[in-house]
């Protein structure tokens, strides 16, 4: 009972502080993956498009899914979504409450990923090199057509024999980090500025309808849990039973067979019980033998 | 101390997230492992793709079967499967839930192997790099070499310093190319797998939960009977050895005491437990052929019940027992002359 205590008290404390906890750590995850990946622009004018712009949006997705998939709390409100109404109305509004809340937990990771792409800036310049406006960068101007889009491709790559020590490279590179950085840090102001306002001004709107939603939100949750403990302690019970009955019915078995004299004088009750009647070797062996060959009905009445 | 056992109890209970862990160190593990790795890629024609296809396919399929092999669950599996049906049913409701619980983390080392090493793109390079677009990457105005000289030029892609086809194709276009490939593959199959373990999640609620719950209680039971089983045994064990032994003490004892015809010695009544405890055994020469007795002529796994008459063919039957005064509490239920 008292590890029970101890488990429950754990897991309603710490509910939401796991879904924080994984949602952080997969934001870090994220920032650890932009870092250990090594970008590698092909540098060719129809391939570097659908790479620097598959780099900035395809992990993001992969972040998504994976936040949905580890966050546990979207299996409990699938669940309460899918479920029969029974004798249990089924109310929206938690339903509701529940997706918002796994949702907004999900984007943070591919939030940041998004982030650190754009402030890093070499997926635009890989992307939007060969988009540039030649015309603007002195070295370009006076490029063939044909010629201008391979060279504005290599762009991204410093080191190649064409584009090492270009001014033209270098101005292209700049123009399009300037844009890239600015674009990052003016998505994330807006985001935290929602997030702010979303916070701020919550509690203005229908505060009573969310503080149901939390608390009913909270009690499909531990009801969850505490289902699946007693579960797991019931089928402990069920199955010490379960052995008991199949000792006690090798006992009456052996008693039956070896047509033993009725036994004298005091005994130890400790090791009577512990040995179940079971003194020898053949004995220990058919009953090994029983427990694979012929296991126990499913049934403790 | 206690914190630990409350986190020992609660992974105990939690078997899910055990397993979870030991997968969780498998991914970590193989991860390691390809960065330990020395890639060496053989740079001749046949042997680029063989090597790097092989680096690619053939240590996920080890992780796979190790995923196996390293989990508890697998015997359990096996023994529920193949038993005889007996009194109890077999579902295979049940099995399935158990074999595709445990397919599924034995999948995740394999698959993070697989998408590092695509995103690392060494061995995409490595095998594929004979198969590169000389047309469109490479200088087409380049004196025309036979397609077997081709081949092995372009095999030499991966290795830099012995790379002799600059003017053919320039080699950090030939690996940018490569290498751009390698990574959007691995990408798409992260995706992909995400993807499958999402939907794979998220559909089973809104199909087959009733059958979930009860395949999910049912294999833990199988679990638990099996382990509560074995705690018995045990337990058996421990009673019927601690019996087998004292029995034989006490025969070793009396037919040495019967051998020298020693009258029984009273224990002095004020010895009390630690008399009792050395089993009428109190010299060297004594104990010496009680060990040596042990070692030739171990005791037959048969405990004396008290009543039967206990003819173990030594000299000394009829001869009166050798503590009448002080019966250990243990075995006077085990041993009697009549």
């Amino acid at each position: 009972m008292d590890r029970f205590r101890m488990i429950f008290q754990y897991f309603q404390s710490n509910s939401e502080s796991v879904m924080n906890g994984i949602c952080g750590l997969l934001a870090l995850a994220s920032v650890k993956m932009y870092t250990s990946f090594d970008f590698s622009c092909p540098c060719l004018p129809q391939y570097n498009m659908a790479y620097g712009l598959g780099i900035m949006f395809v992990p993001p997705i992969i972040l998504f899914l994976c936040s949905l998939i580890l966050n546990r709390q979207s299996l409990v409100m699938l669940e309460e979504w899918r479920r029969p109404q029974g004798r249990r109305k089924k109310d929206l509004a938690v339903i509701r409450y529940m997706c918002s809340s796994i949702m907004q937990r999900a984007m943070v990771a591919p939030v940041v990923w998004i982030v650190v792409t754009l402030l890093d800036g070499k997926c635009l310049i890989c992307a939007f090199s060969g988009s540039m406006d030649p015309e603007k960068f002195v070295g370009f101007a006076n490029v063939s057509t044909a010629q201008v889009q391979q060279l504005l491709a290599k762009v991204p790559c410093k080191d190649d024999e064409l584009m090492r020590n270009n001014a033209s490279r270098k101005a292209v590179s700049r123009y399009l980090r300037c844009w890239s950085q600015a674009l990052g840090w003016s998505i994330l102001l807006i985001l935290i500025i929602a997030a702010f306002l979303a916070r701020w001004l919550r509690p203005c709107f229908n505060q009573a309808t969310l503080l149901q939603a939390r608390h009913w939100s909270n009690y499909i949750d531990i009801e969850q849990k505490i289902f699946e403990e007693t579960c797991c302690e019931h089928s402990r019970l069920f199955a010490h039973k379960c052995i008991l009955h199949f000792f006690e019915s090798m006992r009456r078995e052996i008693k039956l067979h070896s047509f033993t004299l009725p036994r004298e004088g005091e005994r130890a009750e400790g090791e009577e019980d512990l040995l179940w009647g079971i003194t020898d070797q053949d004995q220990v062996n058919k009953l090994l033998k029983t427990w694979y060959y012929e296991k126990p009905p499913l049934d403790v009445s | 101390m206690d914190k630990f056992r409350m986190i020992f109890q609660f992974f105990q209970s939690n078997q899910e997230s055990f397993m979870n862990g030991i997968c969780g160190i498998m991914a970590l593990a193989s991860t390691q492992m390809y960065s330990a790795f020395d890639f060496n890629c053989p740079c001749l024609p046949y042997y680029n793709l063989a090597y790097g296809l092989g680096i690619l396919l053939v240590p996920p399929f080890i992780l796979f079967l190790l995923g196996f092999v390293l989990n508890n669950n697998i015997s359990m599996l096996a023994e529920e499967w193949r038993r005889p049906q007996g009194q109890r049913g077999k579902d295979p409701g049940v099995l399935r839930y158990m074999f595709c619980s445990m397919a599924q983390r034995a999948m995740i080392a394999p698959a993070v192997w697989v998408s590092v090493t695509l995103l690392d793109g060494k061995c995409i390079t490595c095998a594929f790099c004979t198969s590169v677009p000389v047309e469109t990457l490479g200088n087409a105005s380049h004196p025309r070499l036979s397609q077997g000289e081709i081949q092995r030029v372009l095999a030499r892609i991966p290795c830099k310093e012995i790379y002799n086809g600059q003017q053919l194709i320039a080699n950090e276009v030939a690996v940018r190319y490569l290498r751009c490939i390698s990574q959007a593959l691995g990408w798409c199959f992260v995706l992909l797998m995400t993807t499958l373990a999402f939907l794979v999640r998220s559909l089973r609620p809104c199909f087959s939960q009733a059958a979930f719950l009860k395949s999910r209680y049912w294999s833990h039971y199988i679990d638990i009977e099996r382990k509560l089983f074995d705690e018995t045994c045990a337990e058996h064990a421990r009673s019927f050895a601690k019996v087998c032994i004292q029995q034989f003490f006490e025969g070793m004892s009396t037919d040495l005491v019967a051998a020298r015809c020693h009258l029984p010695r009273k224990a002095p009544v004020d010895a009390g437990e630690a008399a009792e405890k050395l089993l009428g055994i109190t010299d060297r020469g004594t104990m010496n052929m009680a060990l040596k007795s042990w070692h030739r002529c171990k005791p037959a796994l048969h405990l004396h019940p008290p009543a039967l008459p206990t003819g173990n063919g030594w000299a000394g039957e009829g001869q009166p027992p050798t503590h009448p005064s002080a019966p250990q509490r243990e075995t006077a239920a085990y041993y009697s002359w009549v």
